[in-house]
């Protein structure tokens, strides 16, 4: 963990990284290979709906980890993730609209539908640029991380943390779901941007993108994961986990605490809104509900029973909760959320760990037993 | 403040935060001056008038009642508290009101709290490390490596404070007196010019006790560090101190040797007397 | 109150069906009146118009509308008198002119119309106006009054005049008064202004408004300046309706937070199930009226102690179930407590019903309070806002001078020295917990009058009720009143100006800046007990 390698390398040389990395990788080309060899008949063949769907999951486990190292390694518990993702996925769904360019309902080579529909004469300021790739992706990044810097910058320099700041993050999120329903927003009111066609020429709806984009969002998890990985092994992630569990102390050694919390949340709304992008053109519609509370939350719970300060854990977690939600509500659409509900109970009273620490029990049933790196069992300032 | 004040309070993080080239200026003697502290809570004056003045290489124990203010004079010389009145200076040239928690930690003050505490999910050795002197911005902490040099410096301490066996174990199962020793070597660490150590030996064993005193009289010394010494443990402070300084309703009642202080009928009647266990302690 | 005339006239046939006995005895007195109205002239049958308005017959209404629609009918062969209900088609569905039974259809041919004209229909006009004016009720009357402001013409003027100086009521009196100004005001009358001034009717300003515009410069100068004065009074009423709206909205916010107050305040508990304890009380409401079918101001009054109780238990099983197993680690609280208002949700969405429920306001709480003509307020919001009141001083009441309260008091600033004083300190926190469920049913119960009582309820205001407590001061009931009641007015003021939606976007924008400026919040505690 101290080696003398360079921050960014050092993830490739821990073993659990090394283990993580493999399995990702070859479920992408086995997910690939099953999809493209088989014929579609073949039991084994894996649809392109299919793919999609551990697109969107994959996505979401990105989501999960941006969230695992503010809540597992800093402490914060945002309860408005859900808005840097969204936001990313707006960036990336403005990009999107203005690729379809006069193949709307409407015909308008500029306008979306939308704004036909509301009669705007041209397109608000904020929307130029977006018909250029470069600028919507830097947008992606750019949009999130910059609400996670004033909001972050305000938030920390107040000291405001613990149950305070978790309930200002849903606000937070809250009053951009308000303002996004409005349609004066221009991004589309209630109904959000959809009708998408194209993504860099690539049409959407063709198997092959489709494959792409469910290839792409692996390639960001490995490296989003591998980013997280190298904040925290670094001396970085090690004030970051001083700062969780005894702040002040960490303000006596010299740290800029602040600082450390608003650059860790700043990364991982970015990771937020990269993942928001990309999932985006998997589903294929953006629309305000993704800025709902209730989906900040979940995206809580996802890493709540993967196992926080885990980093795999959110991704276990992610694909679990989103797997079970899929089957469910297509079986009994009415008991998901009793499943969803017992699911908070039972996680944070019965298994505070997550899965991850049950397979740290597993493998290594005393040194588990000791103290690890849990921050559930270390007091901690409770600012309630 | 406003953005652009934040904006050049960035430019004032560059001043200090590379301690070296920051000397404190002790060439009158003093390394730190309280004057005229005064701070309230909802009324109650927690500190009243303190006057105190710390030369440079001192061991200074401070003694009182409980109440006394002597956690709340901490809080103000590392920048937790700010007083209602009064200056505080380290050396003759900072002043530390002006400054906050990290910034007064980059300057050279170092701080043992009451209740050890320590990073229990980190190991022993990782404890260590960010306590370290080092550049603590946010990138250079990021990329920052390993050299030979600090794993020395590390292993240093760890000897001192005789935790290198358990290096690699997580702070968190160390006994009481393991984590107040950790503390002190996290101090130590720190290279600072003065350290505030508030009840280092309690929950310590005799033993401990002895190389803690030991250890805190080595510390000390003209051209190294100056060490200030909350305690209650009377048999502790006898055998450390030089100088004693009672304080008393938050602010000083006496100060002077061991034994003039605990000659003093003003001393004797607020505090020896008023509680004699505490003498026989 | 205003019932169209159609079915006024139904009404009035109605209430004849169901007296057959008095009918009869009248019906001699009937029949003659009806006779002398087939006259051979007009001016006969003015007279004979004249003679059923003073004859006080509660039929007389009736009549003399369907004699104006035409509808007033003499059967040829018979010289039965009937009123067509339909005329429509050949064959016309009729009544009974004296005891308003409907007795089938009629050939178009068979009867004959009694004919009026317009000198007549003028007459019949103000008369009916005129008519209502000598109903027993004062407040029928003062509404007939006010009906007629703005359509007095010269016909009306005397019969008016006549009814002023009998009339008992000064409120029918002055109204009456406007009338007939307003008709002088038309005629140019600059005298009329004066009587017209500082009145809220929108037909005074109307008459005002037309006035200003006149050709005589004095009339409409004079006009110019009673419309600014009235102006300036309607300004102050819109500002105490806002006032009115903004206290409304806020005493709904003290009654969803107060809870939250103590539980969060207090115990430093996160309840985010405490939404769905609210909706608990408000189907708890629902339920009530389902028992207690036709009372629903019975069944409003038992869900109060009701509503109470259901929240109350079901926070003492969430605080047993859950929440004890999370002392000390807030953030997972949370998150237990979020898994339990969706299992909550959803059970009453799997039980009862997805969709919205019904709760009917009990008489005494619908309607409104008319302070003047531009200001009314709403019983029912006034009630909700009194509640409001009287539940914050009631649980002021429990933490200072009960032992309960001092009990909590006690845990809150220092566990472990409460515990070794003796007070059980988990029975404490139960009370504790329960005490705040149940006051969140409590404000079910009166939220059940102001919104749609759903599933969804209490998610509506889960987040509100959290911006209130941080906003006021955590551990301060004070600090949530205040909070509550400004929040709820700045809403208000902000709404016209900005919408409804952006305006609860500013509120919220307005609170997440105020907690980085202030973390503590409008009151904070302090002292060392503070730090944390």
């Amino acid at each position: 963990m101290h080696s003398s390698t360079s921050w960014l390398a050092r993830p490739f040389r821990e073993r659990a990284t090394q283990l993580f990395l493999g399995i990702l990788l070859a479920s992408l080309a086995t997910v690939t290979l099953l999809n493209l060899a088989l014929p579609a008949g073949h039991p084994l063949h894996v649809s392109t709906y299919t793919v999609t769907l551990l697109g969107k999951y994959l996505s979401y486990a990105l989501l999960a980890v941006a969230v695992d190292l503010v809540w597992g390694y800093l402490g914060i518990l945002s309860l408005g993730h859900g808005a840097f993702f969204a936001l990313g996925g707006y960036a990336m769904g403005m990009y999107l609209m203005r690729q379809i360019g006069d193949r709307g309902t409407y015909g308008d080579p500029v306008l979306p539908d939308f704004m036909v529909f509301l009669d705007w004469d041209s397109l608000p300021w904020y929307w130029l640029g977006f018909d250029m790739a470069w600028f919507a992706f830097l947008m992606v990044l750019l949009a999130p991380g910059l609400l996670a810097l004033v909001f972050g910058f305000l938030a920390f320099r107040s000291r405001v943390t613990g149950v305070y700041l978790s309930i200002i993050t849903q606000a937070l999120t809250f009053a951009l779901m308000l303002a996004f329903f409005r349609n004066e927003m221009g991004f589309g009111g209630n109904n959000g941007l959809t009708d998408f066609k194209e993504l860099l020429g690539f049409d959407l709806r063709s198997d092959a993108t489709r494959l792409g984009l469910f290839l792409a969002t692996g390639i960001a998890l490995a490296l989003g994961y591998v980013l997280c990985r190298a904040i925290v092994a670094s001396k970085l992630g090690r004030v970051s986990v001083a700062t969780r569990d005894a702040e002040a102390r960490t303000r006596f050694l010299g740290y800029r605490v602040e600082r450390f919390q608003l650059f860790i949340f700043v990364v991982s709304a970015m990771l937020a809104g990269v993942a928001g992008a990309l999932y985006v053109p998997q589903v294929g519609i953006i629309n305000p509900s993704e800025f709902s509370p209730i989906f900040s939350i979940e995206i809580v719970l996802w890493v709540a029973l993967g196992g926080r300060a885990t980093l795999y854990g959110a991704v276990i977690g992610a694909i679990l909760v989103n797997y079970a939600k899929t089957v469910f509500t297509g079986v009994m659409p009415d008991a998901w959320l009793f499943a969803l509900g017992g699911l908070f109970v039972l996680v944070t009273v019965l298994l505070p760990k997550g899965i991850a620490g049950l397979l740290a029990y597993r493998v290594n049933p005393q040194r588990s037993a000791r103290k690890p790196d849990d921050p559930s069992t270390s007091p901690r300032e409770v600012s309630a | 403040m406003s953005f652009l004040q934040s904006l050049t309070d960035r430019e004032r993080v560059f001043d200090f935060l590379i301690p070296a080239s920051s000397p404190v200026d002790v060439r009158h003697g003093p390394i730190l001056y309280l004057e005229d502290v005064t701070v309230s809570f909802d009324g109650f004056k927690a500190i009243n008038d303190l006057n105190l003045t710390i030369d440079d290489g001192e061991l200074r124990c401070i003694i009182g009642p409980n109440g006394a203010g002597k956690t709340t004079m901490m809080d103000i010389i590392t920048g937790k508290t700010r007083p209602d009145r009064g200056s505080v200076w380290f050396g003759s040239r900072h002043n530390l009101l002006a400054m906050n928690e990290p910034d007064i930690a980059s300057l050279g003050i170092g701080r043992k709290f009451q209740k050890p505490t320590v990073f229990e999910a980190l190991t022993v050795f990782e404890n260590l490390e960010l306590a370290m002197a080092a550049d603590k911005r946010i990138l250079p902490t990021l990329t920052a490596r390993m050299t030979g040099e600090t794993r020395d410096r590390i292993e240093e301490v760890l000897v001192t404070i005789g935790l290198t066996e358990l290096r690699q174990r997580p702070a968190g199962i160390l006994s009481h007196g393991q984590k107040q020793w950790l503390e002190i070597g996290m101090l130590l660490m720190q290279r600072p010019r003065l350290l505030l150590v508030d009840e280092p030996v309690a929950g310590m064993t005799e033993q401990e006790m002895e190389r803690t005193a030991e250890l805190l009289t080595g510390l000390a010394g003209k051209g190294k560090q100056s060490v200030v010494v909350v305690e209650h443990d009377m048999g502790f402070v006898r055998s450390i101190a030089r100088t004693v300084t009672v304080l008393h309703q938050g602010s000083v009642l006496a100060e002077g040797s061991m034994d003039q202080v605990s000659n003093d009928p003003k001393v004797v009647e607020v505090y020896l007397g008023a509680d004699p266990d505490e003498e026989a302690a | 109150m205003t019932i169209s005339p159609c079915l006024r006239r139904m009404l009035v046939l109605f209430l004849l069906a169901w007296l057959p006995l008095a009918a009869s005895a009248q019906d001699d007195d009937g029949q003659q009146l009806l006779q002398s109205l087939d006259a051979a002239s007009f001016t006969q049958m003015g007279e004979a118009i004249e003679a059923i308005i003073t004859s006080g017959d509660e039929r007389s209404r009736g009549w003399l509308e369907a004699l104006l629609d035409g509808k007033l009918q003499r059967h040829k062969e018979t010289g039965r008198f009937v009123v067509v209900l339909e005329n429509r088609g050949r064959d016309w569905p009729v009544a009974d002119a004296l005891t308003g039974e409907a007795i089938g259809e009629m050939s178009r041919r068979d009867l004959d119309r009694l004919g009026i004209n317009n000198a007549l229909r003028g007459q019949l006009q103000s008369a009916l106006a005129v008519l209502d004016l000598h109903v027993p009720e004062t407040r029928d009357r003062r509404e007939a009054a006010r009906a007629l402001l703005g359509d007095v013409d010269a016909s009306l003027v005397e019969p008016l005049e006549a009814v002023i100086r009998v009339e008992e009521d000064a409120e029918v009196r002055r109204l009456l008064e406007q009338g007939l100004a307003i008709h002088r005001l038309e005629q140019g009358s600059l005298e009329a202004v004066a009587s017209l001034q500082g009145s809220l009717n929108n037909r005074v300003r109307a008459a005002l408004n037309s006035a200003a515009r006149s050709d005589d410069p004095a009339l409409a100068e004079a006009a110019s300046v009673a419309l600014a004065d009235i102006e300036q009074q309607m300004k102050l009423n819109r500002g105490l309706e806002t006032l009115y709206f903004g206290l409304s909205l806020g005493s709904v916010l003290v009654l969803a937070a107060i809870g939250l107050a103590i539980t969060f305040g207090v115990m430093g508990v996160i309840n985010m199930a405490h939404g769905e304890l609210i909706m608990l009380g408000a189907y708890t409401t629902w339920a009530m009226q389902q028992l207690l079918p036709g009372q629903p101001g019975l069944a409003m009054v038992l869900s109060i102690p009701a509503g109470f109780l259901v929240a109350a238990l079901a926070g003492i099983a969430i605080e047993r179930g859950v929440i004890q197993f999370l002392k000390g680690r807030p953030l997972e609280t949370l998150l237990a407590t979020f898994g339990v208002s969706l299992i909550l949700q959803q059970l009453v969405r799997t039980v009862i019903s997805p969709l919205n429920r019904t709760v009917v306001t009990p008489e005494w709480m619908s309607g409104s309070i008319m302070i003047n003509e531009g200001l009314s307020l709403t019983l029912n919001r006034l009630y909700v806002l009194g509640f409001a009141l009287v539940v914050f001083a009631g649980l002021m009441l429990v933490m200072r001078r009960t032992r309960l309260g001092l009990e909590v008091r006690a845990v809150t600033q220092n566990r472990a020295m409460a515990r070794s004083m003796g007070i059980r300190a988990t029975r404490v926190d139960i009370m504790t917990f329960a005490l705040g469920s149940g006051v969140a049913g409590l404000a079910g119960v009166a939220l059940s009058q102001l919104t749609n009582v759903g599933p969804n309820l209490g998610q509506n205001y889960i987040i509100d009720s959290f911006m209130v407590v941080v906003f006021g001061g955590v551990g301060n009931l004070w600090g949530t009143l205040v909070a509550g009641l400004s929040l709820g007015v700045i809403n208000q003021v902000l709404e016209p100006w900005a919408g409804a939606v952006l305006a609860k976007i500013l509120v919220l924008v307005f609170i997440i800046l105020f907690i980085q400026k202030r973390p503590r919040g409008l009151f904070p505690q302090k002292g060392r007990a503070a730090e944390g």
